[in-house]
């Protein structure tokens, strides 16, 4: 568990007034510990530095972080779910395999308005 | 490395000459040769080269001004990517991860009135359920896939109803009645004849059956009713005639009434599919021959109707 005042040691061009901003939006899911201190996983320093990229080196304003932030979360989960399919796709015998790409291919080729 | 047009002391309009002015004339000033005493010109000297090669091709500078690449050339990597980034490491690696769901999208603040606000996170498990039928989640009893089979169907058991025995993916072979009057896409469900459910007390998803029906040479289907092309001789439609015709439940005689025109549609109540009609559509057929009598009585024939078919005709 990594607490606040770390993380000027790992992400030191964080803004560290704003990350508590940051927890509040829950764009950052920090937790209380016991003694009512926020603390981080390795996880949520990504997310520090994720954030940190928007609002300090794209400058990103804080009314347009919302939506970018919501975008870029809902890419990942669509790309986590492709990967989960992918991968039980990689498990199954090679017809399966082959049949499920081959629909998929022409479903990709109808949707392109291809023949 | 910093912006290359600094470095070469020149505005981003920079013609091509004007960047190899600034070149040639930095590249003197701050050859290492020519500056023993100063150390950090070696640095600059590379700077001033590395500015001026990425300035100089225009293909390099044209993807830098569009931000596309940094000034070392590198590829620059969309929002998150930055591997090996030290403790916690890249966005990418984590948000791909299984754990990446930690932060799945959902609406941020502002109690959802942006743009991105209203949008429902849709998990993993939706899909999957959305996929492969209700009660496909994740822990439990877990219940079976749904089989989807097609199953074609010749146009005269659709319209009348019957019983086809089908074999299914696995071997097993099974009766479907196909009701009365079943459509192209109507869904035959046969419950808990699907994939085995997995977990105790699970159950088994269903067969699917989707009909498709084969197109017949007579007939055809609108709604409850049955089209049929009729021909007919110029004679029987001139004249009118009970002629016999085939319906979806045997032959008929039909009378053509008099004066028939092309197209005439001639109904036949009650039998089409529950309630509906057989409609015959005439079609006149000329003589295939030559035919002396008919051509000598129409050469000399002055039609009482004398109104012009095409009137009105205008484009």
């Amino acid at each position: 568990m990594i607490r606040l005042e770390d993380l000027r040691g790992l992400v030191p061009e964080a803004p560290s007034a704003e990350v508590t901003v940051w927890i509040e939006r829950r764009w950052l899911r920090a937790e209380r510990a016991p003694d009512g201190a926020w603390v981080l996983t390795e996880m949520d320093v990504a997310r520090v530095r994720l954030l940190t990229e928007l609002r300090v080196t794209l400058e990103v304003t804080e009314e347009a972080m919302p939506v970018v932030l919501s975008l870029i979360d809902q890419l990942y989960d669509a790309r986590r779910t492709v990967r989960a399919l992918l991968g039980a796709l990689e498990e199954q015998p090679d017809p399966v395999r082959q049949t499920v790409l081959a629909a998929a291919r022409a479903r990709s080729c109808a949707e392109r308005g291809e023949a | 490395m910093d912006d290359p047009y600094q470095i070469l002391g020149v505005p981003k309009t920079a013609s091509a000459e004007e960047i190899r002015k600034a070149y040639r004339r930095l590249a003197k000033q701050w050859h290492p040769d020519t500056n023993p005493d100063k150390p950090e010109a070696e640095a600059r000297f590379k700077a001033i080269s590395a500015a001026n090669a990425l300035l100089s091709d225009p293909e390099q500078r044209a993807r830098f001004d569009r931000g596309e690449i940094d000034a070392s050339g590198a590829e620059r990597a969309p929002p998150g990517a930055y591997p090996g980034a030290g403790p916690g490491g890249g966005w990418r690696e984590w948000a791909e991860a299984p754990q990446g769901a930690r932060y799945q999208s959902r609406s941020y603040g502002f109690g959802g009135e942006g743009p991105g606000g209203s949008y429902e996170a849709e998990d993993f498990e939706d899909l999957l359920s959305r996929a492969f039928g209700t009660g496909a989640r994740r822990g439990g009893p877990r219940r079976g896939a749904d089989i989807q089979v097609a199953l074609h169907v010749p146009f005269l058991d659709a319209v009348r109803g019957a019983t086809r025995q089908v074999t299914l993916p696995d071997g097993r072979r099974i009766n479907l009645t196909i009701p009365k009057g079943a459509q192209d896409g109507t869904v035959l469900r046969l419950a808990g004849q699907g994939m085995p459910g997995q977990g105790e007390g699970a159950p088994a998803g269903d067969i699917l059956a989707v009909v498709e029906i084969e197109p017949h040479p007579l007939f055809r289907r609108e709604g409850n009713d049955i089209l049929l092309d009729l021909p007919v001789t110029l004679k029987e439609a001139l004249l009118g005639a009970k002629v016999e015709v085939p319906t979806i439940e045997g032959p008929v005689t039909m009378t053509i009434p008099p004066y028939s025109s092309e197209g005439s549609r001639l109904r036949l109540r009650g039998r089409g599919i529950d309630g509906g009609h057989q409609i015959a559509v005439l079609h006149v057929v000329m003589p295939k021959g030559p035919e002396p009598a008919l051509e000598e009585f129409l050469s000399g024939w002055t039609p009482r109707d004398g109104s012009n078919p095409r009137a009105g005709m205008h484009a």
